[in-house]
Protein backbone atom coordinates (compact mmCIF):
# COMPACT_ATOMS: atom_id res chain seq x y z
CA UNK A 1 0.00 0.00 0.00
CA UNK A 2 2.18 2.86 -1.12
CA UNK A 3 1.24 6.62 -0.10
CA UNK A 4 0.39 9.29 -2.25
CA UNK A 5 -1.12 12.36 -0.79
CA UNK A 6 -2.84 14.56 -2.72
CA UNK A 7 -2.30 18.67 -2.50
CA UNK A 8 -5.16 21.00 -3.31
CA UNK A 9 -3.80 24.05 -4.51
CA UNK A 10 -5.20 27.14 -3.35
CA UNK A 11 -5.13 30.37 -5.54
CA UNK A 12 -2.50 33.17 -4.27
CA UNK A 13 -5.05 35.89 -5.88
CA UNK A 14 -8.23 34.71 -5.89
CA UNK A 15 -8.78 32.91 -2.47
CA UNK A 16 -10.83 35.15 -0.76
CA UNK A 17 -13.86 34.87 -3.33
CA UNK A 18 -14.37 31.07 -1.65
CA UNK A 19 -16.89 32.91 1.02
CA UNK A 20 -18.37 36.02 2.56
CA UNK A 21 -16.10 35.53 5.60
CA UNK A 22 -12.77 36.13 3.19
CA UNK A 23 -14.36 38.56 1.10
CA UNK A 24 -15.34 40.70 4.17
CA UNK A 25 -12.07 40.51 5.65
CA UNK A 26 -10.13 41.49 2.05
CA UNK A 27 -13.03 44.61 2.40
CA UNK A 28 -11.71 45.31 5.55
CA UNK A 29 -8.25 45.51 4.93
CA UNK A 30 -8.69 47.91 1.83
CA UNK A 31 -9.00 50.39 3.94
CA UNK A 32 -5.59 50.88 4.60
CA UNK A 33 -5.41 52.64 0.96
CA UNK A 34 -8.04 55.19 2.66
CA UNK A 35 -5.61 55.59 5.63
CA UNK A 36 -2.81 56.12 3.14
CA UNK A 37 -4.86 58.27 0.69
CA UNK A 38 -6.01 60.73 3.89
CA UNK A 39 -2.62 60.67 5.28
CA UNK A 40 -0.67 62.02 2.22
CA UNK A 41 -3.68 64.65 2.18
CA UNK A 42 -2.81 65.60 5.55
CA UNK A 43 0.65 66.29 4.47
CA UNK A 44 -0.19 67.75 1.67
CA UNK A 45 -1.96 70.50 3.87
CA UNK A 46 0.90 70.50 6.44
CA UNK A 47 3.24 71.83 3.23
CA UNK A 48 1.20 73.79 1.99
CA UNK A 49 0.94 75.26 5.46
CA UNK A 50 4.61 75.35 5.59
CA UNK A 51 5.00 78.21 3.27
CA UNK A 52 3.45 80.34 5.47
CA UNK A 53 1.21 82.27 2.97
CA UNK A 54 -2.56 82.77 3.77
CA UNK A 55 -2.67 82.81 -0.46
CA UNK A 56 -1.38 79.57 -0.87
CA UNK A 57 -3.09 77.91 1.95
CA UNK A 58 -6.58 79.37 0.92
CA UNK A 59 -5.95 78.45 -2.71
CA UNK A 60 -5.17 74.58 -1.28
CA UNK A 61 -9.01 74.69 0.39
CA UNK A 62 -10.43 75.84 -2.78
CA UNK A 63 -8.65 73.53 -4.81
CA UNK A 64 -10.39 70.28 -2.55
CA UNK A 65 -14.01 71.93 -3.45
CA UNK A 66 -15.68 69.95 -5.73
CA UNK A 67 -19.09 67.88 -5.94
CA UNK A 68 -17.45 64.97 -6.65
CA UNK A 69 -15.20 64.99 -4.10
CA UNK A 70 -17.90 65.95 -1.30
CA UNK A 71 -19.37 62.97 -2.47
CA UNK A 72 -15.78 60.42 -2.77
CA UNK A 73 -15.56 61.97 1.20
CA UNK A 74 -18.93 60.77 2.24
CA UNK A 75 -18.58 57.33 0.35
CA UNK A 76 -15.13 57.62 2.03
CA UNK A 77 -16.58 58.20 5.31
CA UNK A 78 -19.12 55.61 5.46
CA UNK A 79 -16.69 53.06 4.01
CA UNK A 80 -13.94 53.82 6.60
CA UNK A 81 -16.86 53.54 9.57
CA UNK A 82 -17.76 50.50 8.61
CA UNK A 83 -14.89 48.58 7.44
CA UNK A 84 -12.26 50.08 10.17
CA UNK A 85 -13.08 51.83 12.89
CA UNK A 86 -16.72 49.74 13.70
CA UNK A 87 -14.90 46.36 13.44
CA UNK A 88 -12.11 47.63 14.83
CA UNK A 89 -14.20 48.50 18.38
CA UNK A 90 -15.75 45.41 17.98
CA UNK A 91 -12.31 43.32 17.88
CA UNK A 92 -10.70 45.09 20.52
CA UNK A 93 -12.21 43.09 23.57
CA UNK A 94 -10.51 39.87 21.94
CA UNK A 95 -7.24 41.75 22.02
CA UNK A 96 -7.78 43.09 25.80
CA UNK A 97 -9.48 40.38 28.34
CA UNK A 98 -10.90 41.59 31.23
CA UNK A 99 -11.64 39.23 34.41
CA UNK A 100 -13.45 39.92 37.33
CA UNK A 101 -13.09 37.27 39.91
CA UNK A 102 -13.67 34.05 38.38
CA UNK A 103 -15.93 35.68 35.37
CA UNK A 104 -14.70 37.54 32.39
CA UNK A 105 -16.30 41.25 31.87
CA UNK A 106 -18.90 40.53 28.50
CA UNK A 107 -16.61 42.30 25.85
CA UNK A 108 -20.22 44.48 25.15
CA UNK A 109 -18.67 46.97 27.86
CA UNK A 110 -14.79 46.96 26.72
CA UNK A 111 -16.69 47.71 22.71
CA UNK A 112 -19.27 50.34 24.39
CA UNK A 113 -16.28 52.11 25.89
CA UNK A 114 -14.69 52.50 22.85
CA UNK A 115 -17.78 54.24 21.01
CA UNK A 116 -18.04 56.24 24.05
CA UNK A 117 -14.42 57.36 23.61
CA UNK A 118 -14.96 57.79 19.70
CA UNK A 119 -17.55 60.27 20.62
CA UNK A 120 -15.49 62.40 22.84
CA UNK A 121 -12.03 62.28 20.79
CA UNK A 122 -14.61 63.45 17.57
CA UNK A 123 -16.37 65.97 19.61
CA UNK A 124 -13.19 67.41 20.43
CA UNK A 125 -11.66 67.48 16.91
CA UNK A 126 -15.09 68.83 15.51
CA UNK A 127 -14.14 71.79 19.04
CA UNK A 128 -10.57 72.24 17.84
CA UNK A 129 -11.59 72.65 13.89
CA UNK A 130 -14.55 75.08 15.19
CA UNK A 131 -16.88 72.82 13.64
CA UNK A 132 -19.32 72.96 16.69
CA UNK B 1 14.53 31.34 18.44
CA UNK B 2 13.97 35.15 19.28
CA UNK B 3 11.39 37.30 18.63
CA UNK B 4 11.08 38.73 15.25
CA UNK B 5 12.06 42.44 14.28
CA UNK B 6 8.54 42.34 13.11
CA UNK B 7 6.84 43.21 16.75
CA UNK B 8 8.32 46.82 15.92
CA UNK B 9 6.47 47.49 13.28
CA UNK B 10 3.00 45.58 14.60
CA UNK B 11 2.94 47.77 17.51
CA UNK B 12 3.50 50.97 15.37
CA UNK B 13 0.74 49.55 13.12
CA UNK B 14 -1.82 48.48 16.06
CA UNK B 15 -1.21 51.59 17.57
CA UNK B 16 -1.66 53.24 14.16
CA UNK B 17 -4.94 51.32 13.84
CA UNK B 18 -6.47 52.40 16.86
CA UNK B 19 -5.45 55.81 16.40
CA UNK B 20 -7.13 55.94 12.87
CA UNK B 21 -10.26 54.01 14.27
CA UNK B 22 -10.80 57.23 16.50
CA UNK B 23 -9.27 60.03 14.61
CA UNK B 24 -10.10 59.55 11.03
CA UNK B 25 -14.26 59.56 10.95
CA UNK B 26 -13.63 63.42 12.35
CA UNK B 27 -10.54 64.25 9.87
CA UNK B 28 -12.70 63.09 6.97
CA UNK B 29 -15.63 64.64 7.84
CA UNK B 30 -13.66 67.91 8.08
CA UNK B 31 -12.39 66.91 4.29
CA UNK B 32 -16.12 66.42 3.49
CA UNK B 33 -16.93 70.01 4.77
CA UNK B 34 -14.19 71.52 3.03
CA UNK B 35 -14.78 70.22 -0.08
CA UNK B 36 -18.27 70.91 0.09
CA UNK B 37 -17.19 74.98 0.66
CA UNK B 38 -18.23 75.12 4.13
CA UNK B 39 -14.66 75.87 5.73
CA UNK B 40 -14.88 75.36 9.18
CA UNK B 41 -13.52 78.31 11.46
CA UNK B 42 -10.84 76.26 12.80
CA UNK B 43 -9.22 75.90 9.44
CA UNK B 44 -9.13 79.49 8.57
CA UNK B 45 -5.40 80.29 7.79
CA UNK B 46 -4.76 82.15 11.23
CA UNK B 47 -6.52 79.60 13.56
CA UNK B 48 -4.79 76.51 11.84
CA UNK B 49 -1.48 78.37 11.31
CA UNK B 50 -1.64 79.19 15.08
CA UNK B 51 -2.62 75.23 16.09
CA UNK B 52 0.29 74.25 13.65
CA UNK B 53 3.06 76.70 14.92
CA UNK B 54 2.25 75.38 18.71
CA UNK B 55 4.74 72.54 20.26
CA UNK B 56 1.28 70.71 21.26
CA UNK B 57 0.13 71.68 17.59
CA UNK B 58 2.98 70.27 16.21
CA UNK B 59 3.15 67.13 18.56
CA UNK B 60 -0.35 66.15 17.68
CA UNK B 61 -0.12 66.25 13.99
CA UNK B 62 3.36 64.68 14.25
CA UNK B 63 1.75 61.33 16.15
CA UNK B 64 -1.24 61.30 13.98
CA UNK B 65 0.81 61.28 10.15
CA UNK B 66 3.22 59.18 11.82
CA UNK B 67 1.51 56.37 13.43
CA UNK B 68 -1.30 56.29 10.70
CA UNK B 69 1.30 56.73 7.82
CA UNK B 70 3.01 53.16 9.55
CA UNK B 71 -0.11 51.42 10.08
CA UNK B 72 -0.88 52.08 6.08
CA UNK B 73 2.19 50.57 5.17
CA UNK B 74 2.22 47.48 7.08
CA UNK B 75 -1.68 46.83 5.98
CA UNK B 76 -0.76 47.01 2.60
CA UNK B 77 2.25 45.26 2.97
CA UNK B 78 -0.08 42.55 4.35
CA UNK B 79 -2.69 43.28 1.91
CA UNK B 80 -0.44 42.65 -1.26
CA UNK B 81 0.68 39.43 0.65
CA UNK B 82 -3.36 38.58 0.87
CA UNK B 83 -3.52 39.44 -3.47
CA UNK B 84 -0.68 37.08 -4.31
CA UNK B 85 2.00 39.66 -4.31
CA UNK B 86 4.84 37.25 -3.10
CA UNK B 87 7.94 39.46 -2.90
CA UNK B 88 7.50 40.19 0.88
CA UNK B 89 11.04 41.27 0.90
CA UNK B 90 10.60 43.74 -1.51
CA UNK B 91 6.74 44.80 -0.85
CA UNK B 92 7.80 45.41 2.85
CA UNK B 93 10.66 48.10 1.73
CA UNK B 94 9.01 49.76 -0.61
CA UNK B 95 6.18 50.66 1.57
CA UNK B 96 8.24 51.30 4.77
CA UNK B 97 10.24 53.41 2.60
CA UNK B 98 7.32 55.92 1.31
CA UNK B 99 6.74 55.39 5.61
CA UNK B 100 10.09 56.70 6.16
CA UNK B 101 10.31 59.66 3.42
CA UNK B 102 6.52 61.02 4.53
CA UNK B 103 7.88 61.08 8.48
CA UNK B 104 10.55 63.29 7.31
CA UNK B 105 8.41 65.34 5.09
CA UNK B 106 6.01 65.50 7.89
CA UNK B 107 8.78 66.77 10.18
CA UNK B 108 10.45 69.17 8.03
CA UNK B 109 6.79 70.71 7.41
CA UNK B 110 5.94 70.81 10.80
CA UNK B 111 9.53 72.76 11.71
CA UNK B 112 8.81 75.02 8.52
CA UNK B 113 5.80 76.55 10.07
CA UNK B 114 6.62 79.57 12.84
CA UNK C 1 -39.11 4.97 8.56
CA UNK C 2 -36.61 7.62 6.99
CA UNK C 3 -37.37 11.27 7.43
CA UNK C 4 -35.42 12.88 4.80
CA UNK C 5 -33.51 11.48 1.75
CA UNK C 6 -30.26 13.17 1.84
CA UNK C 7 -28.24 13.72 -1.69
CA UNK C 8 -24.44 13.47 -0.48
CA UNK C 9 -21.48 14.14 -2.70
CA UNK C 10 -18.31 12.66 -1.14
CA UNK C 11 -14.75 13.54 -2.53
CA UNK C 12 -13.19 10.51 -3.02
CA UNK C 13 -9.08 9.76 -3.61
CA UNK C 14 -7.71 6.49 -3.71
CA UNK C 15 -3.77 6.70 -4.28
CA UNK C 16 -3.37 3.67 -6.04
CA UNK C 17 -5.62 4.56 -8.71
CA UNK C 18 -6.60 7.84 -8.90
CA UNK C 19 -4.73 11.10 -10.69
CA UNK C 20 -6.56 13.27 -8.96
CA UNK C 21 -9.65 13.52 -6.39
CA UNK C 22 -13.32 13.13 -7.55
CA UNK C 23 -16.82 13.12 -6.36
CA UNK C 24 -19.20 10.13 -5.69
CA UNK C 25 -22.59 10.89 -5.33
CA UNK C 26 -24.52 8.84 -2.46
CA UNK C 27 -28.62 8.86 -1.70
CA UNK C 28 -28.84 8.31 1.96
CA UNK C 29 -32.06 7.59 3.88
CA UNK C 30 -31.94 9.65 7.13
CA UNK C 31 -33.74 9.87 10.43
CA UNK C 32 -34.43 13.85 11.73
CA UNK C 33 -31.94 13.79 13.95
CA UNK C 34 -28.98 12.67 12.05
CA UNK C 35 -25.59 14.23 11.90
CA UNK C 36 -23.69 14.02 8.81
CA UNK C 37 -21.43 11.73 10.71
CA UNK C 38 -24.75 9.36 10.82
CA UNK C 39 -25.15 9.19 7.44
CA UNK C 40 -21.37 8.76 5.89
CA UNK C 41 -21.88 5.78 8.85
CA UNK C 42 -24.75 4.65 6.76
CA UNK C 43 -22.97 4.93 3.42
CA UNK C 44 -20.26 2.51 4.63
CA UNK C 45 -22.26 -0.01 6.37
CA UNK C 46 -24.50 -0.57 3.01
CA UNK C 47 -23.53 1.54 -0.06
CA UNK C 48 -19.78 1.65 -0.21
CA UNK C 49 -17.53 -0.36 2.37
CA UNK C 50 -14.48 1.37 0.57
CA UNK C 51 -15.25 5.08 1.89
CA UNK C 52 -12.19 5.96 4.56
CA UNK C 53 -12.60 8.52 6.75
CA UNK C 54 -11.58 9.25 10.82
CA UNK C 55 -14.20 9.28 13.69
CA UNK C 56 -14.51 8.51 17.02
CA UNK C 57 -16.67 9.46 19.74
CA UNK C 58 -19.69 11.09 18.02
CA UNK C 59 -19.76 14.03 20.62
CA UNK C 60 -18.00 16.56 20.11
CA UNK C 61 -14.47 15.96 21.98
CA UNK C 62 -11.97 13.62 20.16
CA UNK C 63 -11.86 15.89 17.25
CA UNK C 64 -11.69 13.09 14.61
CA UNK C 65 -14.21 13.89 12.51
CA UNK C 66 -13.16 17.10 11.41
CA UNK C 67 -14.20 17.45 7.48
CA UNK C 68 -15.39 20.27 4.69
CA UNK C 69 -19.42 20.23 4.96
CA UNK C 70 -20.75 22.77 1.77
CA UNK C 71 -17.26 24.56 1.76
CA UNK C 72 -17.21 25.10 5.62
CA UNK C 73 -14.83 23.51 7.98
CA UNK C 74 -17.24 21.26 10.79
CA UNK C 75 -17.13 18.25 13.13
CA UNK C 76 -19.28 16.22 11.10
CA UNK C 77 -20.56 14.62 14.55
CA UNK C 78 -21.53 18.70 15.22
CA UNK C 79 -23.68 19.26 12.20
CA UNK C 80 -27.27 18.04 11.65
CA UNK C 81 -29.08 17.35 8.72
CA UNK C 82 -31.87 19.06 9.80
CA UNK C 83 -29.48 22.56 9.49
CA UNK C 84 -29.12 21.51 5.52
CA UNK C 85 -30.88 21.54 2.96
CA UNK C 86 -30.16 20.36 -0.89
CA UNK C 87 -27.34 18.16 -1.95
CA UNK C 88 -24.74 18.54 0.87
CA UNK C 89 -21.06 18.09 0.15
CA UNK C 90 -18.35 16.04 2.04
CA UNK C 91 -14.94 17.13 1.25
CA UNK C 92 -11.41 16.64 3.11
CA UNK C 93 -10.24 19.24 5.81
CA UNK C 94 -8.78 22.36 3.58
CA UNK C 95 -5.42 23.38 3.71
CA UNK C 96 -3.92 19.79 4.17
CA UNK C 97 -2.64 16.94 1.79
CA UNK C 98 -5.40 14.11 1.45
CA UNK C 99 -4.53 10.54 2.27
CA UNK C 100 -7.84 8.79 0.70
CA UNK C 101 -10.63 10.03 0.47
CA UNK C 102 -11.85 12.03 3.34
CA UNK C 103 -8.62 11.45 5.60
CA UNK C 104 -6.49 14.33 5.76
CA UNK C 105 -2.53 14.13 6.67
CA UNK C 106 -1.88 15.98 9.91
CA UNK C 107 1.63 15.39 10.89
CA UNK C 108 2.39 19.26 9.55
CA UNK C 109 0.00 20.61 12.82
CA UNK C 110 0.94 17.47 15.43
CA UNK C 111 4.94 18.62 14.81
CA UNK C 112 3.45 22.52 15.33
CA UNK C 113 1.66 21.62 18.74
CA UNK C 114 4.97 20.28 20.19
CA UNK C 115 7.09 22.96 18.71
CA UNK C 116 5.46 25.41 21.22
CA UNK C 117 6.71 23.62 24.38
CA UNK C 118 3.09 22.62 25.68
CA UNK C 119 4.11 21.87 29.17
CA UNK C 120 4.21 23.39 32.34
CA UNK C 121 8.12 24.63 32.37
CA UNK C 122 9.33 25.43 35.90
CA UNK C 123 12.24 27.65 36.69
CA UNK C 124 13.09 25.64 39.87
CA UNK C 125 13.19 21.73 38.86
CA UNK C 126 12.15 19.78 40.49
CA UNK C 127 9.36 20.90 42.82
CA UNK C 128 10.35 20.18 46.56
CA UNK C 129 8.83 16.74 47.78
CA UNK C 130 5.31 17.04 48.72
CA UNK C 131 4.22 20.16 47.27
CA UNK C 132 1.85 20.57 45.12
CA UNK C 133 1.18 23.83 42.82
CA UNK C 134 -1.91 25.51 44.05
CA UNK C 135 -4.10 27.38 41.76
CA UNK C 136 -7.25 29.53 42.75
CA UNK C 137 -10.59 28.94 40.57
CA UNK C 138 -9.75 32.32 39.36
CA UNK C 139 -6.50 32.07 38.05
CA UNK C 140 -7.96 28.92 35.93
CA UNK C 141 -10.77 30.69 34.83
CA UNK C 142 -8.07 32.73 33.25
CA UNK C 143 -6.88 30.03 30.74
CA UNK C 144 -9.94 27.10 31.17
CA UNK C 145 -11.45 28.63 27.10
CA UNK C 146 -8.16 27.01 26.00
CA UNK C 147 -7.90 23.91 27.35
CA UNK C 148 -11.25 22.99 25.41
CA UNK C 149 -8.90 22.49 21.88
CA UNK C 150 -9.32 18.94 20.55
CA UNK C 151 -7.09 19.31 17.81
CA UNK C 152 -9.61 18.93 15.56
CA UNK C 153 -7.79 21.19 13.01
CA UNK C 154 -11.07 22.90 11.47
CA UNK C 155 -9.25 26.23 12.51
CA UNK C 156 -6.25 25.65 10.49
CA UNK C 157 -8.78 25.10 7.66
CA UNK C 158 -10.40 28.08 7.94
CA UNK C 159 -7.03 30.01 8.06
CA UNK C 160 -6.46 31.33 4.84
CA UNK C 161 -2.53 32.34 6.23
CA UNK C 162 -2.23 28.85 7.00
CA UNK C 163 -3.37 28.19 3.36
CA UNK C 164 -0.84 30.40 1.34
CA UNK C 165 1.69 29.58 3.33
CA UNK C 166 1.76 26.17 5.97
CA UNK C 167 4.95 27.66 7.55
CA UNK C 168 2.64 29.32 9.90
CA UNK C 169 2.55 27.67 13.07
CA UNK C 170 -1.52 28.16 13.18
CA UNK C 171 -4.54 28.74 15.21
CA UNK C 172 -4.25 25.89 17.07
CA UNK C 173 -0.82 25.54 17.95
CA UNK C 174 -1.00 29.16 19.18
CA UNK C 175 -3.48 28.89 21.47
CA UNK C 176 -1.86 26.40 23.11
CA UNK C 177 1.04 28.27 23.73
CA UNK C 178 -1.09 30.81 24.81
CA UNK C 179 -2.95 28.37 27.07
CA UNK C 180 0.47 27.54 29.02
CA UNK C 181 1.42 31.44 29.33
CA UNK C 182 -1.35 32.04 30.87
CA UNK C 183 -1.10 29.12 33.21
CA UNK C 184 -0.39 30.20 36.88
CA UNK C 185 1.51 27.42 37.20
CA UNK C 186 3.83 28.21 34.40
CA UNK C 187 7.30 30.12 34.35
CA UNK C 188 8.17 29.47 30.87
CA UNK C 189 6.32 32.32 29.33
CA UNK C 190 10.11 34.67 28.03
CA UNK C 191 11.07 31.20 26.67
CA UNK C 192 7.90 30.50 25.00
CA UNK C 193 7.25 34.06 23.51
CA UNK C 194 10.83 33.73 21.81
CA UNK C 195 8.95 30.66 19.86
CA UNK C 196 6.13 31.41 18.55
CA UNK C 197 7.08 35.24 18.25
CA UNK C 198 9.63 34.60 15.97
CA UNK C 199 9.12 34.38 12.59
CA UNK C 200 6.48 32.09 11.16
CA UNK C 201 4.62 32.95 14.53
CA UNK C 202 1.90 35.24 15.72
CA UNK C 203 2.71 37.73 12.93
CA UNK C 204 1.62 35.82 10.06
CA UNK C 205 -1.78 36.53 11.78
CA UNK C 206 -3.77 38.84 10.03
CA UNK C 207 -6.51 38.61 12.81
CA UNK C 208 -9.39 37.31 9.75
CA UNK C 209 -10.80 35.40 12.74
CA UNK C 210 -12.20 32.70 10.68
CA UNK C 211 -10.45 29.80 13.31
CA UNK C 212 -12.71 31.62 16.14
CA UNK C 213 -15.42 31.45 14.20
CA UNK C 214 -15.46 27.61 13.23
CA UNK C 215 -14.32 26.84 16.09
CA UNK C 216 -16.59 23.60 17.78
CA UNK C 217 -15.31 24.31 21.07
CA UNK C 218 -14.95 28.13 21.07
CA UNK C 219 -11.65 27.81 22.15
CA UNK C 220 -11.33 31.38 20.16
CA UNK C 221 -7.89 31.38 19.22
CA UNK C 222 -7.83 34.19 17.33
CA UNK C 223 -8.28 36.15 20.57
CA UNK C 224 -5.28 34.43 22.13
CA UNK C 225 -2.97 35.06 18.93
CA UNK C 226 -3.71 38.49 19.56
CA UNK C 227 -2.48 38.58 22.68
CA UNK C 228 0.30 36.97 22.00
CA UNK C 229 1.34 39.58 19.46
CA UNK C 230 1.20 42.57 22.62
CA UNK C 231 2.97 39.57 24.65
CA UNK C 232 5.65 39.16 22.15
CA UNK C 233 5.75 43.22 22.13
CA UNK C 234 6.17 43.95 25.33
CA UNK C 235 8.55 40.93 25.67
CA UNK C 236 11.02 42.10 22.54
CA UNK C 237 11.52 45.59 24.81
CA UNK C 238 12.06 43.48 27.63
CA UNK C 239 14.68 41.52 26.18
CA UNK C 240 16.78 44.97 25.32
CA UNK C 241 19.65 45.24 27.47
CA UNK C 242 18.98 48.27 29.97
CA UNK C 243 15.12 48.30 29.56
CA UNK C 244 12.99 48.61 32.40
CA UNK C 245 11.20 45.13 33.58
CA UNK C 246 13.33 43.14 31.93
CA UNK C 247 15.61 39.77 33.43
CA UNK C 248 19.31 41.44 34.03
Amino acid sequence: MSRRPFVRTMSKTTWYMRNGRYKVYMLREVTSLLVGYYTFLVIFALAALSADSPDLWNGFLAAQQSPVMTALHGFALLYFLFFQTFPWFKLAPKAMPVQIGEKKLPGGYIVIGHYVAWAVVSAFIFWLAGVV
Amino acid sequence: MTIAKKAVVWILFAAGGTLTAFVYPALIVLFLLVASGNVPEGLRYEQIHTFAASWPGKATLFVVVFLSLWHAAHRLRVVAHDFGIRKDKLVANAVYLVAATGTVLTAIYLLLIS
Amino acid sequence: MPARQIELEVMRYDPEKDEAPWFQQYSVPCQEDWAILDALNYVKDNLDTTLSYRWSCHMMVCGSCGMMVNGEPSLTCKTFIRDLSGKIRVEPLENFPIERDLVVVLDDVLQKLQQVQPYIIRKNDPPPEGIEYRQSRAALAKFKQLTMCINCMCCYSACPQYGLDSNFMGPAALALAHRYNLDSRDQGKSQRLNIVADHDGVWECSFVGACSEVCPKSVDPAAAIQQMKIDGAMEYWKQKPGFPGGEP
